[in-house]
């Protein structure tokens, strides 16, 4: 540029509506980024952005049947209906058909094999919406039926898996099962959930003026969403830019399930010149993506008389659906979490991936982990139950504890203290045994309410277990009016990343949060990026952001020393700082002070480039899955939550009445957001086990389509008394982002304790002698069974007895 | 059938053409370009959709266009004046009450219809008047303490 803007009137000052924050860098409880925009209709999601008039707009044909050939496609009435500008099939796919995200297995179209309700036949572009879902009615499609696979458990008898099994050993555990005084021998189903996003499946597609195209999808994978475009076209990566600015919620449902529509659309996008539009109908949406893996559990654990455990032998099967997606690293994650916050001795855990005919299952919010936890969260309340413990009682004897910290994959617990300090602490704040007593009393004069209480932990490893997607990078821009752009590879969604970003920037260079705003995430302006999942966008990306900016700061401190006042000798480059504003060299009253503003012109002034990009990957992780042993994970994030319910033994309703947690996030990055990331994964977990009810006919068709049939958590399900913190005085043991912990997934599991609360409510039929089997969703339906089942057995018992009782 | 009907939004008056039973909220969003109701479920579930009707909460993903003629809409654009944004509006930010935010038009229009016929509403009629608003965050706990702050309950009382 010829002239610099002036910046002796700084206006980077009080915006619309709220008064400014006073400095926000990391640590501080800084609101989200889009707050003003949120509130005022003016934060964009994709289907808010602006297409040209002369737009398509895209609908799906979709297979009727779960299992079958296709014999005939007659789209000669659907190219002929009104409106239609385009018709694709797989035919009509320049490049690769298969769009599977690590394996193949995912066809964009289908061939000639059916696998599930929903799959995808073909797709028409019209010029409205309207049109071209009136449209796709008009085709002729026949197909071969066939039986549809729809029990994973008979799938898994049969063999049929969408990738080989994997076996975890740690030690002779027959041998232990063999010898324990105690053995549980229990299974246990353990339901899927739909992600509910309330901004479905969306995707805009404009044609560039070469062979490529820009992407604006609601995405929590740009990169991979690029790579399948090209490989769709046939085109170089760097023709394909895909933009993500914010999601209306993801959870795992778009990070590899958002990439077809945007295949789809940039093939209509290319053929037609027009730009695209896709928005699924929400009963499509719901019906053609997967969801949360249901899994099949299946265990025998010894214990002693204390109730510890010694070892066993466990069997998790994940329901993958029809393709592998990305149900490898998903079972993994099921079977590194089978444990819990326990050590389970010896013992072997073994995973399959069972192939059924339905939607291919997917990321979601804890990522398989939460599955594999149920099996061991059982295990305490029944074996508290057969030593005459309560179930706490249990629990504490076999956390984690010197001498039994090695998981059964090999990696050793390292913040020991910290996870018994997190129950012992919740323990007493929520005035657990206090509690325990009223409720026991309680139920012994309430014959048809009976009240639960549970506290369950959380233990939950951070890291991707596919080594190489632990890394990251950033992209940092000053320019010369002294504001700050900073780029990553994550993606917002809700989860306040992109503010805790911002915090890190303005941290490291010691400006006011006003000044360092982000952008959308785009794959063309950092490449290569892992996607925002597994609970690590702020880990790995604030590390990267941290990475640039300390590049920047470095290189302003070695302009700085050289430039300013070498009248008097320079300035002492050894104790520099930026802080409030200002690079500040030397200490008290003979301290130099530089305003950001001016350091910035000078150094551009002087050919000093103000641009960084920075990269991080976590070490120390490995896993090598031929011995089943490594350190998978950086690190443990843990916490702990007590809940209380009333149930209604007569018609299985239930109320969650009071819930209290602790929660460990290190030093949070921003207590707010930790905050309300605890709630909310709270609440989800607690909507996944109790309302949530994936319901298929017999025919493989799924029937919860809907928010009517589907129940998610509402105000209505908020426990009236909700008790949330953050673990004080724990950093991270590790180095990363300021000592912080990532909070996406973990407090998604605290929504177990309302699980085992039901458990206790209705143990508490049988005078807590016995625990009743409750799968998930412990919908009123499931739980009004179970004490049935319990009062059946309680009334046969007591026959029994008198019966002895005459005979004596 | 297209005929060219008039709408009055945020104090504006529109003349559309437009198919008579087109959802209101595709006339907003496609052909008057107010993307604050958003599309969740489409079948007046969610509640993502919600605006104004003559000051009360009317789902716009499921309600002909042609219904609203001769009625006062009013979408998110419209709540802020001259003066300012809106007190409900002003208390979401201050609560933090938002994760992804794509819920929130439909909470901030839920809670200002209820204040526009009771502006002292009870924490139990708040409640009631958001049950059937869906936030799939989990971002419930601070979705009520923005709504009671607007309607005046400042006290440090139990959030739920």
């Amino acid at each position: 540029m010829r002239t610099l803007t002036d910046i002796s009137q700084d206006s980077s000052r009080t915006r619309r509506g709220v008064d400014r924050q006073a400095s926000g860098g990391a640590g501080a409880a800084h609101p989200h980024e889009s707050a003003i925009k949120h509130v005022t209709g003016r934060a964009s999601y994709i289907d808010d952005i602006v297409a040209p008039a002369d737009a398509v707009h895209i609908a799906l044909g979709l297979s009727p049947v779960a299992h079958g050939r296709l014999t005939r496609l007659d789209l000669e009435k659907v190219k002929a209906a009104p409106g239609v500008v385009d018709v694709i099939t797989i035919v009509d796919v320049p490049g690769h058909t298969d769009i599977g995200p690590v394996f193949p297995g995912d066809p964009i179209f289908v061939d000639d094999e059916i696998s599930y309700v929903g799959q995808c036949l073909f797709a028409v572009a019209a010029e409205s919406h309207k049109a071209a879902r009136l449209a796709v009615k008009q085709a002729i499609v026949e197909i071969d039926e066939q039986p549809a696979s729809l029990d994973p458990v008979a799938a898994a008898e049969r063999g049929e898996f969408v990738r080989p099994t994997h076996v975890q050993e740690s030690g002779d555990w027959q041998q232990v099962l063999d010898g324990a005084p105690h053995v549980l021998e229990r299974e246990q189903f353990v339901g899927g959930q739909e992600h509910f996003y309330l901004e479905g499946q969306a995707c805009l597609v404009t044609p560039t003026e070469d062979e490529g195209v820009v992407v604006y999808t609601s995405n929590q994978h740009p990169s991979e969403t690029q790579k399948l475009v090209a490989e769709v076209l046939n085109i170089p990566f760097h023709a394909v830019t895909v933009e993500m600015r914010r999601m209306g919620g993801g959870f795992g449902g778009k990070e590899t399930q958002a990439s077809p529509w945007a295949c789809i659309a940039a093939i209509i996008a290319r053929r037609t010149g027009r730009t695209t539009r896709i928005r699924l109908p929400r009963a499509e949406d719901m019906r053609v993506t997967g969801k949360r893996h249901p899994f099949h559990n299946r265990y025998r654990l010894g214990f002693d008389d204390q109730g510890i455990l010694l070892g066993g032998d466990i069997t998790v099967i994940g329901d993958c659906g029809y393709s592998p997606d990305l149900s490898e690293a998903i079972v993994d994650r099921a079977m590194f979490h089978a444990d819990n916050a326990y050590s389970l001795g010896q013992v072997r855990v073994t995973g399959h991936r069972a192939k059924t005919h339905t939607a291919s299952n997917t990321a979601f919010r804890g990522f398989g982990g939460p599955q594999g936890m149920m099996i061991i969260e059982a295990a305490m309340d029944d074996i508290a139950r057969q030593v005459g413990e309560d179930p706490l009682t249990v629990r504490k004897r076999n956390l984690y504890r010197a001498g039994r910290d090695v998981t059964h994959y090999g990696q050793k617990v390292e913040q020991l203290e910290l996870l018994h300090d997190i129950v012992m602490q919740l323990e007493a704040k929520s005035d657990y045994w206090a509690r325990r007593r009223a409720i026991t009393e309680f139920n012994a004069n309430s014959p048809i309410i009976k009240k639960g209480l549970a506290l369950t932990p959380v233990k939950f490893g951070i890291s991707f277990t596919a080594k190489h997607l632990n890394q990251a990078g950033a992209l940092l821009h000053v320019y010369t009016d002294g504001s700050v752009m900073i780029n990553h590879g994550g993606t917002e969604m809700g989860q306040g990343l992109h503010t805790k970003v911002c915090q890190v920037v303005a941290r490291e260079l010691g400006l006011d949060l006003e000044r360092v705003r982000i952008t959308a995430t785009r794959t063309d302006k950092v490449p290569n990026t892992s996607p925002t999942a597994a609970s690590s966008g702020a880990d790995l990306n604030g590390q990267a952001a941290r990475d640039a900016a300390t590049q920047i700061r470095e290189r302003l401190f070695d302009f700085a020393a050289a430039h300013f006042f070498k009248d008097q000798g320079g300035l002492d480059r050894e104790g520099m700082r930026l802080e409030n504003g200002e690079l500040v060299a030397g200490e008290g009253e003979s301290a130099h002070r530089i305003p950001w503003g001016e350091l910035v012109q000078a150094a551009y002034m002087s050919r000093i480039s103000l641009s960084a990009k920075g990269f991080y990957s976590t070490p120390l992780i490995h896993y090598d899955r031929q011995t089943a042993k490594g350190r998978p994970f950086y690190y443990y994030a843990h916490g702990a939550a007590v809940s209380e319910v009333s149930v209604d033994t007569l018609s299985g309703e239930y109320q969650v009445t009071r819930v209290d947690i602790l929660h460990d996030v290190g030093d949070s990055l921003n207590p707010a957001i930790d905050i309300g990331q605890v709630e909310g994964g709270f609440i989800q977990g607690m909507g996944w086990l109790t309302s949530e009810e994936l319901k298929w006919n017999e025919a493989g068709r799924l029937v919860s389509d809907g928010p009517a049939t589907y129940k998610i958590p509402t105000f209505g399900d908020l426990p009236p008394v909700f008790n949330v913190e953050l673990m004080q005085g724990h950093p991270n043991s590790q180095a990363s982002i300021y000592r912080s912990k990532a909070v996406g997934e973990p407090p998604f599991m605290l929504g177990m304790s309302v699980w085992s609360a039901l458990r206790d409510a209705l143990s508490s039929l049988t005078g807590y002698r016995e625990c009743p089997r409750l799968d998930t969703p412990a919908t009123p339906e499931r739980v009004l069974m179970a004490a049935e089942a319990l009062r059946r057995r309680q009334a046969t018992a007591t026959a029994v007895e008198e019966t002895s009782d005459d005979l004596a | 059938m297209t005929r060219t009907l008039t709408l009055t939004v945020n104090r504006q008056s529109h003349r559309i053409a437009v198919a008579p039973e087109t959802t209101l909220l595709h006339v907003l969003r496609n052909d008057l370009a107010l993307n604050g109701p958003k599309y969740g479920c489409g079948l007046g579930e969610c509640g993502a959709c919600t605006v104004l009707v003559d000051g009360l909460a009317a789902r716009a993903c499921v309600l002909p266009v042609a219904a609203v003629v001769g009625h006062e809409v009013t979408t998110l654009e419209g709540l802020a004046t001259a003066e300012g944004l809106d007190p409900v509006q002003v208390a979401f930010i201050e609560e933090q009450a938002a994760q992804c935010g794509y819920c929130l038009n439909g909470m901030i229009m839920s809670v200002r219809a209820l204040l526009n016929h009771d502006p002292h509403p009870s924490k139990q009629a708040i409640r009631a008047a958001l049950e059937h608003n869906l936030c799939r965050c989990g971002t419930h706990v601070e979705i009520l303490k923005a709504a009671y702050r607007a309607a005046g309950h400042d006290d440090e009382g139990e959030c739920v």
